[in-house]
């Protein structure tokens, strides 16, 4: 079925930033959700008490005006290990996705160009993605002393295959396409075609994937403290606040829904931010994965 | 047809030989002594030299994993640090509850997301689609713990109409069984749900704007076996890759919804072991559930076959 | 004069999208008697695909919708059926063979099985028997070794034979009438004559009329009886096809036969005539006659009010759209 082409000349689209609140709500809205999130954990000292005072005597207190969102088995103040925990959360979320995507993007480069790298790298990748990513984090983190840094380890070594089947996959891509025959054939030596042509490429699905692979991050971290695997107790992060005070749920069950609507509201706003940035930057490849 | 799957068999041997490579090498390479770790914060240097020497590990590294190799390959997963119980045999005791919740969850999340994806795909643009597409957003973000807490706070401690916690074996009747396990399940396929539902719609979307649904369209055929027959089975492979990969989402998720839920599973085993620092189990576990993630992904893509006869080895 | 078997009645359907609305057919009217084979045609975006496709109401649900006329299918509105209804017409009575055989029919699906379909679900056969009929109807559109092809999936045919395929499919229920858009267009030369050649054998076999929609007058000319030529949603001429070639009433339908090529022994080569200009918006409304802008012929007149259509004297099924027929047979 045909319609004139002439049918198909569209109205250009308005410009203007309340119109690219219209025609990306998604991302809007996630980049909004989080930006005020992150502002919380920034200014954490200042809108929230003190997340580690522990008043016995006013253990288990519902939401209040004092406790906005109670207290727990301890008597600390929910509202303030929340916003204190959102630090965690995000600077796990952001460590993990810079440090797998760096990772990645290097092995994956190696990858596209060179044929016995690929080979092996590529089988390494397939064994490291056939551990499920949580088991492995546990074993890493069972190994060694509990701390951020080796959670942020343990989580981004499963996350990292996944980008360099994704950086790879782009390199193959462009490589095929005939301007990069063209530049080689005028004598552009390789740094220049990678810094000009094939690094660019590589930036939309990389963003794209980052943002879920910080959400993963968040998810994974906060499951691992759950299980006591994770941030050391001290800490306070939402995963060991749930923890800690599972058996409260049907006494206090603001101590568990505090850091865990949080959690979700995080997880769910980048997320959110991922699929709008996909929608906007619409990398095929990234899709498929 | 052949020769594909004994290579596809060759390679998930090749790819379980690297699972094994990498899981004895954390123990071996991770920072901090092994032998140290696991005899614990108050052993004395006696002790934990006795440790080393029972556990070879002064040989060679490679001498040490073919021992290990070896071994897992004729069945022995190691001993328990903690209960001197071989890992084997507390993984097939606690086999049944794992399989119990796998099995209802992957059964009933499969059949939920895939009249969801096909539901929002038929009716695009509507409201039902952008709840679909919402629901599956949120079910994606929202942890597993999170949700099974919340669901036991509302249908068992509230409504009271289902038990907060435990396992009751099949065998001591139907019901019992099944409603220990609708909450796990419901907060363990939440998320798989979610990535189902997504991509079962935009593999129908894609196969619904085809030219031969119109054609199906032109000679008659009813709205069920259009969307079903015609278009589904079409938009099969990416849908059954996703249900594969999904897999691994299931895996990590038993270990959390075992410990929410109080299930005595395999999950459970693992939790506990990793307070306890008993490595042979956490090790165990892995390459057991390892094993199942790339058998059931060989599976799926001997599956293509059958979907989609285009695609022929 | 026999009741017709297709008697369309000032057809309009409309596109509608975030940009405004599409008149892709604004007003045509046409019949189709028995056995007998009319060809559309006209170029890209005339409107014949759409009319096509408004017959059966196979429009893009949110997008095209009939918003005016009827179309009468042996007494019955169709307009005015039901879903459940118009299912029971599609296939059945009506069978329709679209363009693009490489993507028409379902990959995964046999094709015995989707030929088989219609059988079952028309004539409620058994799995049995619609295989059989399958079969028949392979070997009909002369498919080489149909029983063993029956479980052949459609990439392992050629364009070609899945056109076949596709025409076996719609004729299964042995419809009273074939809508076939552009069946040819996407095939090589020698097999577009083929398949051709098979409709017509068909139709003299089975007695369905066909509907023939397609851009080729070299088609037309080989297989239709009467032509209806369409520019910009409406019939600009309607002829029985020897008349249309032998003395065209309407200027478009010239400026047609002059662009294509017409070898003939002995003369010197032409060059190929074009019609100036393009077709215009349907978006908006047009006035008076839509081919006046680009017409040699062109008065005041026609772009004042839309031209009815006149008949050419002297031939009674023979009418054009146009002010100046007597002109334009002249020069």
């Amino acid at each position: 079925m045909t319609v004139a082409a002439a049918e198909l000349a569209r109205v250009p689209p308005r410009s203007g930033l309340w119109h690219f609140v219209r025609r990306n709500p998604t991302l809007v809205g996630g980049l909004v959700v989080l930006a005020l999130i992150a502002l919380a954990a920034l200014i954490a000292p200042l809108i929230a008490g003190d997340p580690i005072a522990a008043k016995p005597v006013n253990r288990l207190r519902p939401p209040s005006q004092i406790n906005w969102l109670g207290t727990d088995q301890l008597g600390r103040d929910v509202w303030a290990r929340t916003v204190y925990g959102a630090r965690i959360s995000l600077l796990v979320g952001l460590s993990v996705a810079t440090i797998a995507m760096s990772i990645g993007l290097l092995i994956g480069l190696l990858a596209g160009f060179s044929r016995t790298v690929e080979s092996v790298v590529m089988r390494l990748m397939d064994g490291l993605m056939a551990i499920p990513a949580i088991l492995l984090a546990i074993a890493f983190v069972s190994l060694s002393k509990a701390s951020v840094s080796i959670v942020v380890a343990a989580i981004a070594l499963p996350e990292i295959p996944r980008v360099v089947r994704l950086v790879r996959s782009v390199v193959l891509t462009v490589r095929e396409q005939p301007f990069i025959e063209a530049a080689v054939a005028s004598g552009t030596r390789l740094p220049k075609i990678l810094r000009r042509h094939i690094l660019p490429a590589t930036v939309p699905p990389l963003i794209v994937q980052a943002t879920y692979v910080a959400a993963s991050a968040i998810l994974i971290e906060a499951a691992l403290s759950f299980l006591g695997a994770g941030t050391p107790p001290e800490v306070p992060t939402w995963g060991n606040m749930i923890a800690s005070s599972r058996v409260y749920l049907g006494l206090a069950p603001w101590t568990i829904f505090g850091p865990g609507i949080a959690l979700a509201l995080v997880v769910l706003a980048v997320n959110l931010v991922g699929d709008g940035l996909r929608d906007r930057l619409d990398p095929r490849i990234a899709r498929r994965m | 047809m052949g020769a594909f799957i004994i290579r596809r068999l060759l390679s998930t041997l090749l790819v379980m030989g690297l699972v094994g490579v990498f899981i004895f090498l954390l123990l071996h390479l991770s920072p901090g002594d092994p032998a140290a770790i696991i005899a614990g914060d108050n052993a004395t240097p006696a002790q934990i030299e006795a440790i080393r020497t029972s556990l070879g590990l002064n040989d060679p590294l490679h001498v040490q994993f073919g021992r290990w190799a070896m071994r897992v390959l004729s069945g022995d997963l190691g001993i328990s640090i903690f209960s001197n119980v071989p890992v084997a045999t507390l993984i097939a005791q606690r086999v049944w509850p794992t399989l119990s919740l796998a099995f209802t969850t992957i059964v009933l999340a499969v059949t939920l997301a895939l009249a969801a994806g096909v539901l929002a795909a038929w009716k695009a643009g509507s409201l039902a689609d952008r709840l679909v597409m919402i629901l599956s957003v949120v079910g994606f973000s929202v942890p597993v713990f999170v949700v099974g807490y919340l669901l036991i706070y509302v249908f068992a401690i509230s409504l009271r109409w289902l038990p907060v916690q435990g396992y009751s074996p099949l065998a001591e009747g139907f019901w019992p069984w099944a409603s220990h396990l609708i909450l796990p399940s419901t907060a363990l396929g939440l998320a798989y749900v979610a990535l189902i539902a997504r991509i079962t719609r935009t593999a129908m979307l894609d196969v619904l704007a085809e030219d031969y649904m119109r054609t199906a369209r032109a000679k008659g055929v009813a709205t069920g076996p259009m969307l079903f027959k015609h278009a589904l089975k079409s938009a099969g492979v990416p849908i059954v890759t996703v249900v594969g990969i999904g897999i691994a989402l299931l895996i990590g998720g038993v270990v959390i919804t075992e410990t929410v839920f109080n299930l005595p599973g395999i999950g459970r085993l693992v939790v506990d072991a990793i307070s306890k620092r008993d490595y042979p189990i956490i090790q165990g576990v892995i390459l057991l559930f390892s094993g199942v993630y790339v058998i059931i992904n060989l599976l799926v893509d001997l599956s293509y076959t059958l979907l989609d006869p285009r695609i022929r080895y | 004069m026999t009741a017709p078997l297709l008697d369309v009645k000032d057809l309009k359907t409309h596109f509608f999208n975030a940009d405004g609305v599409t008149r892709a057919v604004d007003g045509l009217s046409f019949t189709v008697a028995p056995q007998e084979t009319v060809g559309i045609v006209g170029e890209s975006g005339c409107g014949k695909t759409v009319t096509a496709l408004s017959i059966l109401q196979l429009l893009p649900p949110r997008l095209g919708r009939i918003v005016g006329g009827r179309i009468l299918f042996e007494g019955a509105d169709l307009t005015a059926l039901s879903e459940g209804q118009l299912r029971g017409v599609r296939g059945n009575r009506i069978g329709m063979i679209f363009q693009e055989p490489m993507t028409s029919l379902n990959p995964v699906l046999s094709i015995g099985h989707q030929i088989a379909e219609a059988v079952r679900i028309h004539k409620g056969a058994s799995a049995s028997a619609a295989r059989a009929r399958a079969t028949q109807m392979l070997d009909l559109v002369k498919i080489p070794d149909a029983a063993r092809r029956l479980d052949d999936y459609p990439h392992q045919f050629s364009g070609g034979m899945r056109q076949r395929v596709m025409i076996a499919m719609a004729l299964a229920c042995d419809p009273k009438m074939l809508i076939a858009d552009e069946p040819t267009t996407a095939l090589d030369v020698t097999i577009q004559a083929q398949v051709l050649k098979l409709m017509l054998e068909l139709k003299a076999k089975t007695g369905a009329a066909i509907v023939l929609i397609t851009h080729d007058l070299g088609v037309v000319a080989e297989t239709c009886q009467r032509v209806v030529v369409m520019y910009a949603g409406r019939k600009v001429e309607e002829a029985p096809v020897g008349q249309l070639f032998a003395q065209p009433a309407h200027p478009y339908t010239r400026g047609l036969l002059a662009s294509i090529a017409r070898g003939k022994a002995g003369a010197r080569a032409r060059r190929l005539k074009e019609i100036p200009g393009m077709v215009p918006s349907l978006r908006e409304p047009i006035v008076g006659c839509a081919f006046a802008p680009r017409c040699q012929f062109a008065i005041d007149a026609c772009r004042a009010q839309l031209p009815g259509l006149r008949p050419v004297a002297g031939e009674p099924q023979h009418q054009a759209a146009c002010l100046r027929i007597g002109e334009v047979l002249a020069s």
